[in-house]
This record gives structure tokens, sequence and C-alpha cells, in this order.
């Protein structure tokens, strides 16, 4: 077990240098010399200035040496600074990251909750009148862009029925405490999370619909059903659980997705979220900004990806922890 | 090919699929015929509700640009966009792919990280990250959409390559002397087509959604009207206006879902013996 979390753990490193070291030449690739664009942001630009600045970020020294001290200063948690926002990137991000770990958790269990509710309640009345709309719903939400949702949300339930407020964490002023506050940010989590959950619960939907009907199929159903269990034991103990299976598979390979939709959603909710720090990032073109939220984005997914892979060998016994 | 049709006419939501791809594709092409008015203008008040003016059916945005006029040239946007980097998606993983399946051993080891490297970074976060260092043009977001798209091409064509390189016809044509593109080319490929051809209707489905969503975000081309760009514009005054959001964003969920249901009637009829959804 710890042989296998820690090979897991040495893979996800390496692939989160690689990463890193493609966010280096994305940089490079950015528009402009970065000692003249920092010092345009600064706002003064002579040449002892711009002399000043390469050598303090080491932008006169050869690549692979600038890459080693890209590494060794993303190792340390140092993403840079944004000239934009007069702060170091990493304490932008930090200042940011709770809210959207708040707002992509939430939509997760949202979506993993409902979205395996409905695929079961589709498969265990398949060809019904219950699962017609079900898969036709699934098929509209998984096709309807995120950013679109959002605005609907915001068209129906802020601005036609006024129940709940369109943008931001909390309510700007307010000054809530305990109960309240945390009423008060839910109240403002809803849609949002929503929104990003309806996209995921339709596709986990379609993974538990067929996955359940291809599971119903199998031997040991039969055995079970013929050893006398009844229906909700057969559906839930050997079906569901085993049906469930490609549905985390495919929860862990969509985190990256998960993300892009925080992005999406942060910008329409304004939601104070890395999403929105992306966006504005982009607006201002802060391209250290912009690649720092990128590489902890990353790292995020890869983070997410270890834990769906813990909880899959969970799920399936039968998947040795060996290395 | 005859059953193929047969089998493909047979789904209904195949056929509905279909049906709306082809209006959506004689709207992108012979449209502008029809509005040769270019959708930046301005041809009447800003905020004209819908449905009030007949020349105006859907109503003007906050410059007073005609919003259908903005819908039928975003309709060639959204369709080339979808179709051209799903084919540059398909350039990249086909290749990928086939090599790693067929040579297998260290390449296909080696080109497999490489593809599961570009499918753990957050794909959204790259396309947006790789148009602004690109700069937002019609190319950069093709380039993007193709880089963040291609590795389940790679996958699925490993995985076909890697069972076919094993039957006989394929030993037949090795013992023979043929050469290794020949064989990959000629006789493996073309036994792979048909899953790939559902993957890449999904795929062009995919790289509209991918599209609207960077031109929300201001990516796009700053040249070329766009559904996401209008939803986007559209954006701060929905209080106001919601017509200049609803509209578009209605024509990326028809396009989107026209092309899901495609692939789900060309999964049906590729690989019947899977039966309708697995019942």
């Amino acid at each position: 077990m710890l042989a296998f979390i820690a090979q897991r753990i040495g893979k996800a490193v390496i692939v989160l240098l690689a990463i890193v070291v493609l966010n280096f030449f994305l940089i490079r690739m950015a528009p402009g010399d970065p000692a003249l664009v920092m010092a345009g942001e600064a706002g003064a630009g002579d040449q002892i200035f711009l002399t000043q600045l390469r050598e303090k970020f080491g932008l006169d020294k050869p690549l692979p040496v600038q890459l080693f001290l890209y590494v060794k200063g993303i190792v340390s948690f140092d993403l840079g600074y944004s000239f934009r926002q007069q702060m170091p990137v990493s304490k932008l991000i930090l200042d940011r990251l709770p809210a959207t770990l708040l707002l992509t958790g939430t939509a997760f269990a949202i979506s993993l909750a409902f979205g395996v509710l409905f695929g079961t309640l589709a498969a265990r009345r398949a060809g019904s009148w219950t699962d017609t709309a079900i898969t036709v719903l699934a098929l509209i939400f998984y096709a309807t862009p995120l950013f679109w949702v959002a605005l609907m949300a915001i068209l129906l339930f802020s601005v036609a029925m006024d129940w709940l407020p369109s943008f931001g964490y909390e309510t700007v002023g307010a000054n809530y405490t305990g109960l309240a506050h945390v009423l008060d940010v839910g109240a403002h989590l809803i849609m949002p999370a929503t929104t990003i959950g309806l996209f995921f619960m339709a596709t986990y939907a379609r993974m538990t619909r067929a996955s359940m009907l291809e599971v119903k199929r199998l031997d040991f159903v039969k055995t079970a059903r013929a050893k006398g269990l009844r229906d909700a034991v057969i559906q839930r103990r050997h079906v569901l659980r085993n049906a469930l299976l490609p549905v985390v598979t495919l929860a862990g390979l969509q985190a990256g997705t998960l993300v892009g939709g925080a992005v999406l959603t942060e910008t329409v909710f304004a939601w104070p979220g890395i999403g929105r720090l992306m966006y504005e990032a982009l607006l201002q073109r802060d391209y250290n900004l912009l690649l720092g939220v990128f590489v902890v984005c990353s790292a995020m997914v890869l983070a997410f990806n270890l834990i769906t892979d813990l909880i899959y060998r969970s799920v399936d016994p039968r998947i040795e922890f060996a290395a | 090919m005859r059953q193929f049709w047969r089998l493909m006419l047979r789904n209904p939501g195949g056929l509905i699929g279909l049906v709306i791809l082809t209006i959506a594709i004689a709207i992108a092409v012979f449209g502008p015929l029809l509005f040769p008015t270019s959708p930046w203008r301005m041809v009447q008040r800003p905020f004209l509700p819908p449905f009030t003016l007949s020349g105006l059916p859907l109503g003007t945005d906050a410059l007073g640009r005609d919003v259908m006029a903005g819908i039928i040239y975003g309709a060639r946007v959204s369709l080339l966009v979808g179709l051209v980097s799903t084919l540059a998606a398909l350039a990249i993983g086909v290749p990928v792919g086939a090599a790693a399946g067929y040579f297998g051993g260290r390449i296909g080891d080696a080109l497999m990280r490489f593809t599961e490297f570009f499918q753990t970074v957050p794909s959204f976060a790259l396309a947006i990250v790789l148009v602004a260092v690109l700069q937002p043009s019609i190319v950069s977001i093709v380039i993007a959409i193709a880089i963040v798209s291609w590795p389940p091409v790679a996958r699925l064509v490993r995985g076909e390559v890697l069972s076919l390189r094993t039957r006989e016809y394929v030993q037949a044509a090795i013992v023979t002397g043929q050469t290794n593109s020949w064989i990959i080319w000629r006789e493996i490929l073309p036994n792979a087509l048909s899953p790939v051809i559902v993957l890449a209707s999904l795929m062009v489905a995919t790289a509209i959604l991918l599209e609207s969503s960077l031109s929300f975000l201001g990516l796009g081309d700053p040249n070329l009207m766009s559904w996401g760009y209008m939803v986007g514009a559209g954006r701060t005054v929905i209080r106001q206006a919601w017509w200049i959001t609803v509209f578009p964003g209605i024509a990326i969920l028809i396009s989107v879902l026209a092309l899901n249901l495609i692939g789900e009637g060309l999964n049906d009829a590729l690989n019947p013996r899977l039966g309708k959804n697995g019942r």
C-alpha cells in the first residue's frame, strides 16, 4: 500500500516537473522581451533598469541556467512576480485557492451524487419514461456550454425570480458571522456549483446507466438472482458496486475539465477563485500570473488523480497495491 | 455501406442530428448570401427586442448589430474550427497511436507517456494559455484545440493497432516483406477506422464547445464573429437584453447536440454487435 502510494506520488512529481518545463517555454514564447514587459509594467524603461531586471531574474544567463533557476523557484513555491497586481504570484493564488476548492469540491460532490442517482434510476427502469427523460436531459446538459448555463441561471434565478444572488462570494458589507455567514456563502455557492455540476452530472448519469446495464447481464448477477436475493440487494451490492468502477475512472480523468469549468463559472459569477484570477490575468495579459495559475491548476489535477486512484483501489479489491 | 446507412437511418437520434447538422452547414455556406451585410455593422437602434421588426427577427445587440446575422456568420466559425481542429488532432493522434501500437517496446512506452502527459494537463487551462501566448487568431485557436484534444485519439488508435497487429493477414504482410509504413497505412489503419470516426464526430462537438468558451473569455479571433463572442459581449447587459446571450447559446447547444447524436448513431451503426445502448 505505502509502496504503491509512494510510486504514484513519484510519478505525479515527474509529471509536474514536465509541466513546469513546458510552462517555462510557454513564458518564453509569450510576446515581447520579458524584461521590457516588466520594465513597462513597472513604469520605467531606461537601459540601466533593463540590465538590472535581466540580472535580477537571470534573463542574461543561458537558457538551461534560466530553466534551472525557474524550476528551483517553483520548488520553493516562488511563481514569479505579478507587476500588474504588485504582488508575488504565489500569494495571489494562495489567497484565491480556498474559494476554488470550495466551489469545485461542492460541484464534484453534487455531480457525482446526483449523476449516480439519476443513472441508477434510468438503468433500473430502462425503456420507461423516467429513463427517456433522464437520458434526453443528460444529452442536452452534456451539449450545453457551461458559461451559457451560468448566464441562464442568473437570468432565471436572479433576474426573473430574485431568489439567489447573481455574483460574488458573500454579501458585500453585510459582515455576517457564524451560521449567518455560512448560509450567506452557501446562497452564493448554489448557482456556480450547480452550473459546473450539471455538465458532470450528465456525464456520470450516462456512464452509470450504460455501465449498470452492462453489468446486469453478467453471470454473477444471474447467480445472485438464482440464490434468491432480493432485487434491491442485487442492484445495490452486485450491480451498482461494479458499475461504479468506470464512473470513478471517468471522474478522475475529468479533474482537468472541472478546473476548466471553474474558470468559466468563476468568471460569470465573479467568484473570487483562481479561475477568476486566470481570467483577470488574461484580460491584463499578465503572463507570469497566467502561467502561475496554470501550474497550480495542473498540480490540483495531479493531486485529484492521485486521490481517485486510491479510491479506485479501495472500491475494487481485485487491483493489487503492489507497485 | 448500404447496411451502414440502414442502421444509421433506423436510429432516430442520429437521424435528427444528421438533419440539424445539414441545416447548420447549409446556413454556414449559404447564409451569408442571404445576409450580405457584415455582422459587425450597425443596422438599427441598440437593444432592439426580438420579434419586433420583420427584418431583424432576433433583435439587435448593444451596438445595434443584427443578432441573426451574427448567428449566421458565427456558424461558419464554429463549424470550421470544429472540423479543422479535429482533423489536426487526428493528424497528431493517429500517427502517435499507430506508432506506439505497432512498434511497442521502448518507443511505444515513450509515446504513451508523452500522450498521458498531455492528457493529465488541464485541457481548457492549457488551451487558454496557448491562445494567449500565441495571440488570438483562428490559427492559434485551431492549434490550441488540436493540442489539447489529440490524446484520446492516440490511445484509441494504439489499442486498435495492438489487437490488429496480431491478426493473420497482418502477419502475412510482415512475412511477405512489406514495409512497416505500408502495413500500418494499408493493412491496419483502414480496419481501425470505425471507432476513430465515432470519436472524431464527438471531438468536433467538443471542439465547438472549446472554441465558444475561448471566444467567450475574449480569446476569439478579433476579426470573426462567433457565437461564444456574442454571448460574452451580451453578458454585461443581460439584465436589459436577454436575447443577446440567449440566442447564440441556443445555436451552440443545438449544433453540439446534433454532433453528439450523430456520434451515438454512428457508434450504434458501426458497432452493431454492441446492441443499442448495451441493452
